[in-house]
C-alpha cells in the first residue's frame, strides 16, 4: 500500500497528464469550430479557404469511389521503397567511408555540397534523365534521404568511444570484427534515430516528386486540386497527408522501442 | 627468477605538423616471472605510450621489445570500457571471441572466474546494473579470459573515487596474485605503486627516461591496504616523491 502522500503525488501526475490532453484536444476542436463558424458567417471565402464540412464531404466522396485508398497506397508504397533504399544504401556507404578513411576525406566537401543543395533543384534533370515516371519520384526522395543518412551514420561510426576501439585492438581484432562487434551494435541508437529522420525525409521527397511528375498519390491529389482550383481537394489532401505521415512516424517509433530494449 | 620480457633502448618520437617530439629516450628494464612492476612519472611523460608499445598497439618505435618463452600479453585499460549491449558474461568473452578461442572449456573458465570473484549473480546482467568497482573487476576478468601471462594495467583505478579505489586495488591485486600473473602497471599515484608493486620504475619528464628503479622491500608484506602501514612505506614514498618532484 502507498502512503497518502504518495497517492497524492500519483494523483497529481495523472491530473497533469489529463490537462495536457484536454488542452491538446481543445486546440483542435476550437480550430475546426472556428473555421466552420467563420465559413458559415461568410467572413472567409470558402472558395479559397474551404471549410471543415466541405473537406469532410470531399473525403467521403473520395472514400466512396475508392480513389483515396489508391492515392494513399501509391504514396506510402513509394515512400517505403525510398526509405528502405535510403537506409540500406546509407549504411553501406557510411561503412565504406569508415573503412577507407582516405576516401572519406576526399569525398567530404562533395557530401557537404550535396547535403546543403535543395534536392528539388535536381528535379528537372532527374525527370529528363530518368523519365516522367515513378522512378524519378523515388530517385528524388532517395537523394534527399540517403545523403543525410550517410552523414549521420558516418558521424556515429567515427564518434565511437576510442577507448573501446583500443580495447578491440588490444585483442588484435580485425577491422571487420571491430565493425560487427562494436560499431554496428553501439551505434544502433544512431541508426534508429536516423530511421526517424529518414521516414520524414522520404515522404518530403515523394510529395515533391509527385508535385513534379505523377498521375497518382497524395502529392498528385494536392497538385491536381490546386490546378483546377478545387481547394476542398487540396486541404483534404493535406489532411490525409498529416495522418499518413504521423502513422508512418509512429511505426518507426514502435520499431525503435522493440529494438532498443537494452541500454 | 625467469625473465619473460626485456625492453632495450626504447625510443619513441611523435610527429605533429609543427614539430617532432622525442617522447621516450633510452628506456631499459626487464620483467621477471611473478613480478609486479609499477611505472610512475609526471603526467604526460609517456607512461601509457610504453604500455601501448609493449602490447603491440603502437608499432612505430625504435629499440627492442622482447617477449620470451612465447608469453602472451593482456591489456587492462584506464576505463572499464564495457559494452552496454553485452551481458557481463559476453563482455568477458569478447577477447576469446575475437581470437576465435571460444571453446566450451574457455567459457567454463570465464564463468568460474566470475563465480570466484563474486559476480555469479550478475553473469547475465548488463553493465549498467554494476557499481564502478564491480565493472573494474569485470574488466579484469575480460583481460584474464584469454589467459595472458603478462598483464598491462594502465591507471586501472583512476576512474574510481578514493574509497573504492583502495578497495578495488586490493581486490585486483588478490586476483592477479591468485591467478599467478606478472604485471606492469602504469600509475601516477605513488602510494598505489608502493603498496602494490615489488618494483617501482620512476620516469623523468619528457623526453622520458628512467630516473630510478626501486626494489620495494616491505617487512611483513601482505595486501595493498596493509602494505601502506609498513614502516618502510614512507621511506619509499619520500624517495620517489623527490625523484618526481624535481621535474614538476
Amino acid at each position: 500500500m502507498y502512503s497518502m502522500e504518495h497517492k497524492k503525488y500519483l494523483k497529481k501526475i495523472k491530473k497533469n497528464k489529463f490537462l495536457v490532453l484536454l488542452f491538446q484536444l481543445l486546440i483542435l476542436i476550437l480550430f475546426i469550430l472556428g473555421w466552420q463558424i467563420l465559413a458559415d458567417l461568410e467572413l472567409i471565402n470558402t472558395f479559397i479557404s474551404s471549410s471543415p464540412k466541405k473537406v469532410l464531404n470531399t473525403l467521403v466522396e473520395l472514400t466512396k469511389n475508392g480513389d483515396i485508398y489508391r492515392h494513399i497506397w501509391v504514396t506510402v508504397y513509394e515512400t517505403l521503397i525510398s526509405f528502405s533504399l535510403g537506409t540500406i544504401l546509407g549504411i553501406i556507404i557510411a561503412t565504406i567511408l569508415w573503412r577507407f578513411e582516405f576516401l572519406a576525406k576526399v569525398i567530404d566537401p562533395y557530401l557537404t555540397i550535396l547535403n546543403s543543395l535543395p534536392k528539388v533543384a535536381l528535379g528537372p534533370i532527374i525527370i529528363i534523365w530518368v523519365g516522367a515516371n515513378i522512378k524519378s519520384i523515388i530517385l528524388m526522395a532517395l537523394l534527399i534521404s540517403v545523403i543525410i543518412t550517410i552523414i549521420n551514420i558516418y558521424q556515429g561510426f567515427i564518434n565511437t568511444d576510442p577507448l573501446k576501439i583500443k580495447l578491440m585492438n588490444s585483442f588484435k581484432a580485425t577491422k571487420k570484427q571491430i565493425y560487427f562487434k562494436l560499431l554496428l551494435p553501439s551505434n544502433l541508437k544512431v541508426i534508429i534515430s536516423t530511421l526517424k529522420i529518414n521516414i520524414s525525409m522520404s515522404l518530403i521527397g515523394i510529395i515533391m516528386g509527385e508535385f513534379l511528375v505523377s498521375k497518382e498519390g497524395i502529392g498528385y491529389l494536392i497538385m491536381y486540386g490546386s490546378q483546377v482550383f478545387n481547394l476542398n481537394l487540396v486541404i483534404t489532401g493535406i489532411f490525409v497527408l498529416c495522418i499518413v505521415a504521423t502513422i508512418m512516424y509512429y511505426l518507426v517509433c514502435c520499431i525503435e522501442k522493440k529494438l532498443i530494449k537494452v541500454g | 627468477m625467469n625473465k619473460i620480457l626485456k625492453v632495450k633502448n626504447l625510443k619513441k618520437t611523435y610527429h605533429t605538423k609543427n614539430e617532432e617530439t622525442l617522447a621516450i629516450k633510452d628506456v631499459n628494464f626487464e620483467l621477471e616471472e611473478g613480478d609486479f612492476i609499477a611505472i610512475v612519472g609526471p603526467s604526460g611523460c609517456g607512461k601509457s605510450t610504453i604500455l601501448n608499445i609493449l602490447c603491440g598497439l603502437d608499432k612505430s618505435y625504435k629499440g627492442d621489445v622482447e617477449v620470451l618463452d612465447n608469453k602472451s600479453i593482456g591489456y587492462m585499460l584506464q576505463n572499464d570500457a564495457l559494452f552496454n549491449f553485452r551481458t557481463i558474461l559476453n563482455n568477458c568473452l569478447l577477447g576469446l571471441e575475437i581470437q576465435s578461442k571460444l571453446s566450451l572449456e574457455n567459457k567454463e573458465y570465464v564463468i568460474k572466474l566470475l563465480e570466484t570473484y563474486g559476480l555469479k549473480e550478475f553473469i547475465s546482467s548488463y553493465p549498467t546494473s554494476l557499481s564502478g568497482g564491480m565493472k573494474q573487476r569485470v574488466a579484469l576478468i575480460r583481460t584474464l579470459a584469454t589467459k595472458p601471462d603478462i598483464i598491462l594495467l594502465d591507471e586501472p583505478f583512476s576512474a574510481l573515487d578514493y574509497q573504492t579505489r583502495l578497495a578495488v586495488s586490493d581486490d585486483v591485486y588478490k586476483i592477479i596474485k591468485k591467478e599467478k600473473k606478472s604485471v606492469i602497471m602504469v600509475t601516477h599515484d605513488i602510494a598505489e605503486a608502493i603498496s602494490l608493486a615489488n618494483k617501482v620504475i620512476v620516469l623523468t619528464n619528457r623526453p622520458c627516461t628512467i630516473k630510478n628503479i626501486y626494489d620495494i622491500n616491505l617487512s611483513n608484506r601482505s595486501t595493498p591496504i596493509e602494505n601502506r602501514k609498513a614502516k618502510e612505506f614512507s621511506y619509499y614514498y619520500d624517495m620517489i616523491w623527490k625523484d618526481i618532484d624535481t621535474y614538476v
